[in-house]
């Protein structure tokens, strides 16, 4: 006789039941795969045509109606990484404040409500502050370094969420294994605690990179501009970029029907380095936590 | 023994409190010097907040309030002013779960030298190269020490954990149940450790093994709901205990 339990099947109604929710739930995550997968394919299939070495290479000619997005590659990856080099560290700095050894209280619980209403204001009203704060008052003008800024200010509260996740995912035993050795709290955090949690927070800070190379709203008015003839020499300089460039192609141009496979062809490129960082992230996080595991 | 032994570090109606609740109560209790003192009693009896009482790892728990005094060179170490940094280099720790850095096992032992500033690297190699001896790992690691120390296996870990600790030169190691998440064999390896490294350290030893109690240490103390209930030399205290609840709680009546 035989009594196999290998496939773990339920009978009856319970059975049914159960195999009917689990296929919506795998329904669910599958649409994350095919609304991921349909952008990717869209975008190649409308603008793969328009990719080409010159395209990659060149300043647009002919008022954008030809030659290439060079100006735009190159600003939109200076706007993310100045974004990154303001938010890291900031952001770091904060997630080890209220994780490590700020006193829960009062204060801790203002800065962390001013976080969370960060993180719900809309893009546009940074770009408006931004062209109020950075560029009026604090006279920076329309540059790389006003629009870096409002975009580190927006990807400030992720960049702090991820952190502080990464730090809490630091078990305590790690903490106390080290002050009992005679460490300070703060070689504590910079040798034990940081460390174990830089994969996460590394993560993290490259995804929030992402989402603001990617982002409008915050830098058409601060950093962004319609068409210049230089690549940016300083962070005073104003810069193109991707996401503006497909704005101003897609709807404020001349020619908008004819340019239709340049504004394809730049949001292939902005969707490819996206992905591109992000495949970096996961990179940097696998060979992190590898280095120190068995 | 001929000559008198001398304390090294004791408490004075040690009394602690996790915000209401009293953990402890008026507790005062002498720690011989390179002796081994075990601590037991039931769960939640209060065994181990005592211990943590003795170089101020409490502080970590937040509210936690003292009183009382825990005396160490005649100095109440609970008093505000105190560096509790040079403290628990002083007095080192060994936790229930074994608990290495994710670092190479050269790297966790050298860690306590390297916060407290030796950094010539003749002497950090030469220390951890003793330390690991006397925590009985040298032979089982020597080949390997760079390699991360979350590959060896629960027992190795928990010795480099006391390697780790006799790696600063402390004078009293406290023990919270160190062999409690470890196999018979990885136990019975750390207790012959622990009589081993009496001769020149204090251990005081958190426990909920009575056999492991009876086998490693000279001083037994019973705690009962957060009171020192009865300590007297480990002999004793297993083959005659003076009051009934010890003597329950030892022939297995309850706890």
């Amino acid at each position: 006789m035989t009594f196999s339990l290998s496939k773990n099947r339920l009978s009856g109604k319970r059975g049914t039941v159960q195999s009917i929710w689990f296929a919506l739930f795998r329904g669910a995550a599958a649409i994350n795969v095919l609304a991921l997968f349909a952008v990717i394919l869209f975008m190649v299939i409308q603008g793969a045509s328009a990719i080409n070495w010159a395209f990659l290479t060149e300043m647009p000619k002919n008022s954008m109606t030809e030659g290439g997005i060079l100006p735009c590659i190159i600003g939109t990856i200076c706007l993310a990484l100045g974004a990154l080099a303001f938010a890291f560290p900031v952001g770091v700095a904060t997630a080890i404040y209220l994780n490590e050894y700020a006193t829960q209280g009062k204060r801790v619980a203002m800065i962390r409500f001013a976080i969370t209403n960060l993180a719900g204001v809309p893009s546009v009203v940074f770009g408006l502050f931004g062209l109020a704060f950075f560029c009026t008052v604090l006279k920076l003008g329309v540059s790389l370094l006003s629009g870096a800024l409002t975009l580190g200010i927006m990807s400030l509260p992720v960049i702090i969420g991820a952190s502080e996740e990464a730090l809490k995912t630091v078990p305590n035993t790690y903490r106390e294994a080290s002050l009992g050795l005679g460490a300070s709290k703060w070689q504590t955090i910079f040798r034990v605690v940081v460390p174990s949690a830089l994969p996460g927070i590394l993560t993290g800070s490259i995804l929030a990179l992402g989402r603001a190379a990617g982002e409008t709203a915050p830098i058409m008015f601060t950093g962004a501009v319609f068409f210049t003839p230089d690549l940016p020499t300083s962070v005073f300089d104003e810069v193109m970029a991707l996401p503006y460039h497909i704005y101003v192609l897609a709807t404020a141009g001349t020619h908008i029907g004819e340019t239709r496979p340049l504004q394809y062809g730049t949001a292939l490129v902005l969707i490819a380095l996206v992905l591109g960082m992000n495949l970096c992230a996961i990179i940097v996080r696998s060979r992190l936590r590898n280095r120190n595991r068995i | 023994m001929t000559n008198e032994i001398e304390t090294i570090i004791h408490t004075q109606d040690l009394s602690l409190f996790y915000g209401d609740f009293q953990a402890l109560h008026d507790i005062s209790l002498p720690f011989a010097q390179r002796q081994v003192t075990a601590l037991i009693g039931p769960s939640g009896c209060g065994k181990s907040s005592f211990l943590r009482s003795l170089n101020r790892m409490n502080d970590l728990t937040s509210g936690t309030r003292s009183e009382g005094a825990v005396i160490f060179e005649g100095t109440n170490i609970l008093e505000k002013k105190i560096d509790v940094v040079s403290l628990r280099r002083r007095i080192g720790m060994v936790f229930q779960k074994p608990n290495p850095f994710p670092k190479s096992i050269y790297d966790n032992v050298a860690y306590g030298l390297v916060v407290n500033g030796i950094k010539n690297r003749s002497i950090v190699a030469a220390r951890v190269e003793k330390s690991l001896k006397q925590a009985a790992l040298w032979e089982e690691v020597k080949d390997r020490l760079h390699k991360p120390a979350l590959g060896l296996s629960g027992g190795q870990q928990q010795r480099l954990c006391i390697a780790r600790a006799l790696a600063v030169e402390p004078e009293i190691l406290l023990m919270d149940e160190p062999a409690s998440a470890l196999d018979p064999i990885a136990t019975q390896k750390i207790e012959e450790l622990i009589l081993e490294l009496k001769e020149r350290y204090t251990i005081i030893i958190v426990t909920h093994n009575m056999q492991q109690a009876a086998r490693v240490s000279n001083t037994t103390a019973f705690f009962y709901m957060g009171r020192l209930v009865e300590v007297g030399s480990t002999n004793a205290l297993f083959t005659k205990p003076v009051k009934k609840e010890t003597e329950d709680y030892i022939t297995g009546r309850f706890g």
